[in-house]
């Protein structure tokens, strides 16, 4: 079901701006990839490009191609709505839908595909992603509360549940743990551990210790002048990149000795 | 040396004491002239209890006098409302979410520019202009719908129905209603139109999705605010409006009800005595009407407010 | 361990992106035109105006893109494009009576504007001729004398709200009824100030002051609101430098606070005129009307443009055609006066904020 990702030389533009210049990679399916480097250098972008999510932003745009399947996800045929369908995004601070509760919250992504869902297949997937999300035992007996009334870590994995109600193939991750606590930082770790069997997982951070912890490939961006555009300097497994990477830079990264 | 000190002190603080009491008097000020504004009406207002059909227009007492008045008035503003609301939330999308920023600051511009013209000249031109345009609608209404009770009775040949004034007085509160809302939506979390977004959202379903509920509460403040607005506009009902005092539902004839506030200023330069009092006491009950809806508005925003932990 | 059933993947989700038809870009330009078309060819039978026209085209692009997009693409993209039509149709419904309102008022009132309109009054004028000095000169002594009254009264209590009310509850009563005071219908602003001049002068009365106490009613919360908002702005720790260095709070507002505040409270005191020259009704029933200049704002009846207007068009008298004539050309000059106003405050809020920063 998951499945891989084809980058070929993509430039993303901001307007005139070049933010990302010339990343090729192969996203495997089924593994989490970590996407590491400094601030600024261009990864929660690219990360955005891969479900055309930076369109948001006018006058976004990109050159080259991203591929799911041999498909381009920029085709002019293409819907990036039917994208984001497709590729589930989860954000750096929690953002459950404050008016719904958690039980309409997990089935909004659902309910905008299939206006009436059957009360019992509506529990069913409500029950399934909970569970995929490690949140059904806390929530099971409060599912009409509204869905703001968690905690920071339950409202970070109710919206991993509503990304995964809806099946994506790909799950993109925005440092994701950013906003926590270390006790729900490590549940969210756990819970991508059990996630990769099924999903894709492309996942952003900025703690190298997570990406070491929690990824199988890692890839680590730079920019390669200060005010030039972000290019992905090594990408390797992840062993490898924190062992003994290709490039110095990367070594350095790593090793903290800049970032 | 010394004694200098203590004198600069003292002229000091008294100079700041004379200084927060004048402030502190310009807030009585206003105070008193609110309190004024009720006990003035109430009092010259209070008179008209005891007036008769001469002075009441007909009418045998000031209860009887007042309610044709207050019908009209309700009538006309709820009608505006029921074509202003939708309409402003539709520009205030268009300008937040729907058009390139230049085009939404033209908008913006001619949004204030609407606010900016005086009533009377909206008067005019609803005699002139609208009134005139209105008429073959009133008319096709009248044949075909005439089942209606709002379009029943024969149609004006001028056009200066309570309809034709209802329209005016929604150009009119438009744009109060479109800039609150405006500001409200473009205050909308970008977590939340993202999170919609990337749950495969078109515009319209992030919209439904993150706007309008997080709007909800300022919107039905705004549009409560539009009406008080329109409960008290005076010159256009005045002036496009061919009153006959009575309490109908009929939208398109030409014996329309009055509102309050413009059968003050059709009757008040040519009334004299007890007319006058009664006059007052319908601005009176005016203000009240505008005072009520105003402060529902303000206690929703705040009920709101609180329920989110604000 | 969770274990999450893998149930069997739907066909739908097979493909990663079921690229579906897409509209292509010049479809909604495509109906545009041919909606045009048809309303044009419909309206040509059936004799509609054009404004009929251009509304039956419009009803019809708004139908049509959604329905082609329902066949072409899917039901949400429709109901999308169904949503972008109707937010598009209500701007132009909200915009067009601002069109027309103008051109009504600059096609029927322009021509009517010269030398004798604004420099006569309608004294002993009938039929053709006379102008609206007497209006103008009303509108500017009553004017002016709203904004003495307005802008001290406002300004100190803003002052009062921003530097000594703090949270206690004579402040936020203040507040309150500030918030009233923008609610009065002008109207019963107008009966106030009747009822305030008859009991001091006897009932019938009228007064060009009559009218500014009435209007400064109106006005006061404005200049209130938009004062307070403006002396908030003004950084803690500009006070507290100034308090640092031994002067005392009211030299603090008067020297430090209030330049600082200058330009927003300025545009805000303009914006508040420009609200206010345009009222009618108070004018109608305290300072009354006349066809004569009257300088004395305590002595009689004063003629102000809005109510120049009301009159010569609704009571136009035995030369209908001049009088509503006059009518639309005052309407000219009053939308003019407003529309200067609202545009000096926009400037004056831009040069002044300008000559704070060009000091860095």
């Amino acid at each position: 079901m998951a499945k891989s990702i084809e980058v070929s030389d993509l430039d993303i533009y901001y307007g005139d701006f070049l933010a990302v210049e010339g990343v090729s990679m192969r996203i495997p399916a089924r593994s989490v990839t970590a996407l590491i480097g400094p601030s600024g250098c261009g990864k929660s972008s690219f990360l955005r490009s891969l479900n055309r999510m930076h369109e948001v932003v006018p006058g976004a745009r990109v050159r080259g191609t991203v591929a799911v399947d041999g498909q381009s996800l920029y085709d002019a045929a293409v819907d990036p709505v039917e994208v984001r369908r497709q590729i589930g995004m989860v954000f750096q601070r929690p953002n459950p839908f404050p008016t719904m509760s958690i039980y309409h919250n997990v089935l909004a992504g659902m309910r905008l595909n299939n206006r009436r869902i059957p009360r019992a297949e509506a529990d069913d997937v409500v029950e399934r992603s909970l569970r995929g999300a490690n949140l059904w035992e806390e929530v099971k007996d409060r599912l009409n509360k509204p869905g703001k009334d968690l905690s920071g870590g339950q409202q970070q994995r109710l919206c991993i549940a509503r990304a995964i109600a809806v099946r994506p193939q790909v799950l993109l991750m925005d440092e994701p743990c950013s906003a926590l606590d270390p006790i729900s930082t490590s549940a969210i770790e756990a819970l991508i551990d059990e996630l990769r069997r099924d999903y894709t997982i492309v996942i952003v951070t900025h703690n190298m210790q997570q990406a070491a912890r929690v990824s199988q490939d890692t890839a680590f961006f730079n920019l390669a002048a200060a005010g030039g555009p972000g290019r992905l300097v090594e990408m390797n497994p992840t062993r490898q990149v924190f062992a003994s990477p290709d490039n110095p830079d990367t070594e350095a990264y790593v090793s903290g000795r800049f970032g | 040396m010394s004694t200098d000190v203590w004198a600069g002190t003292a002229r000091r603080r008294l100079a700041d004491h004379a200084f927060a009491g004048t402030t502190r008097s310009a807030g009585l000020v206003i105070l008193l002239a609110l309190v004024g504004v009720v006990v003035f009406l109430t009092g010259e207002g209070l008179p008209a209890l005891t007036a008769g059909a001469v002075d009441l227009r007909g009418h045998g007492n000031l209860v009887a006098y007042l309610w044709p008045l207050l019908f009209g008035t309700v009538l006309a503003a709820a009608l505006a409302m029921l074509i202003a609301a939708p309409l402003s939330i539709g520009v205030a999308l268009a300008t937040s979410h729907f058009a390139p920023r230049p085009v939404g600051r033209a908008i913006g511009y001619a949004v204030d520019l609407l606010a900016a013209i005086p009533s009377v000249v909206y008067g005019l031109w609803g005699i002139g202009v609208l009134g005139p345009w209105l008429v073959p609608i009133y008319q096709w209404l009248g044949e075909h719908l005439s089942w209606l009770p709002f379009f029943s009775g024969p149609v004006s040949a001028t056009g200066r129905t309570i309809l034709t004034a209802a329209v005016v007085l929604a150009i009119m509160v438009l744009p109060i209603v479109t800039a609150i809302a405006r500001e409200i939506f473009t205050q909308t979390p970008t977590l939340q139109e993202e999170a919609a977004l990337a749950l495969g959202a078109t515009r319209w379903e992030m919209v439904r999705l993150a706007v309008l509920p997080y709007a909800r509460a300022g919107l039905v403040s705004a549009v409560m605010l539009g009406l008080g607005r329109a409960l008290g506009e005076t010159m256009a009902v005045a002036m496009v409006l061919s009153a006959t005092g009575v309490v109908t539902l009929d939208l398109t004839s030409s014996t329309n009800p009055s509102t309050i506030a413009a059968n003050i200023a059709l009757n008040f330069p040519e009334s004299s005595g007890l007319a006058v009092n009664a006059l007052i006491a319908s601005g009176l009950v005016l203000f009240a009407l505008t005072l009520a809806v105003n402060v529902a508005a303000r206690a929703v925003v705040a009920s709101r407010a609180r329920s989110l932990g604000r | 361990m969770i274990d999450v059933a893998l149930e069997p993947v739907q066909p739908h989700f097979a493909r990663l992106v079921v690229a579906e038809g897409r509209l292509p870009r010049w479809a909604p330009a495509l109906t545009a035109v041919v909606s045009l078309a048809a309303a044009g060819l419909a309206g040509l039978g059936l004799g509609w105006s054009p404004v009929a026209v251009v509304a039956g085209a419009a009803a019809l692009h708004a139908v049509g893109v959604p329905a082609w997009s329902a066949v072409v693409e899917n039901g949400r993209a429709a109901v999308d494009r169904l949503a972008t039509s109707l937010v598009w149709v209500a701007l132009a419904v909200a915009l067009v009576p601002l069109v027309s309102l103008i051109r009504q008022v600059v096609v029927l009132g322009a021509h009517q504007i010269d030398g004798e309109f604004l420099t006569w009054s309608m004294r002993n004028v009938v039929g053709s001729g006379g102008g609206i000095y007497h209006a103008v000169v009303g509108t500017v002594l009553i004017t002016l004398a709203t904004t003495a009254i307005s802008v001290p009264v406002g300004l100190l209590a803003a002052i009062y709200l921003v530097e000594y009310g703090g949270g206690s509850r004579t402040a936020s009563t203040l507040r309150f009824m500030v918030d009233v005071m923008t609610g009065i219908p002008s109207i019963v602003a107008g009966l106030f100030a009747y009822a305030v001049f008859a009991l001091l002068l006897g009932p019938g009365i009228h007064l060009g002051i009559g009218g500014s106490v009435a209007l400064s009613l109106l006005m006061v919360p404005i200049v209130v609101r938009s004062a307070e908002e403006m002396l908030r702005l003004v950084p803690v720790e500009l006070r507290e430098a100034s308090y640092a260095l031994g002067v005392p709070k009211w030299r603090t507002v008067v020297r430090v606070v209030l330049p600082a505040a200058r330009a927003g409270i300025l545009t805000g005191v303009t914006l508040a005129i420009a609200r206010v020259v345009g009222e009618t009704a108070p004018l109608l029933i305290i300072a009354g009307a006349t066809d004569s200049v009257n300088t004395n704002l305590f002595g009689g009846q004063m003629e102000s443009l809005p109510v120049f207007i009301y009159y010569s068009y609704t009571q136009p008298g035995l030369h209908p055609q001049y009088a509503q004539g006059h009518a639309w050309g005052a309407a000219l000059v009053l939308i003019a006066i407003v529309v200067l106003l609202n545009l000096a405050a926009r400037t004056l809020g831009r040069l002044l904020a300008l000559r704070v920063n060009r000091r860095r």
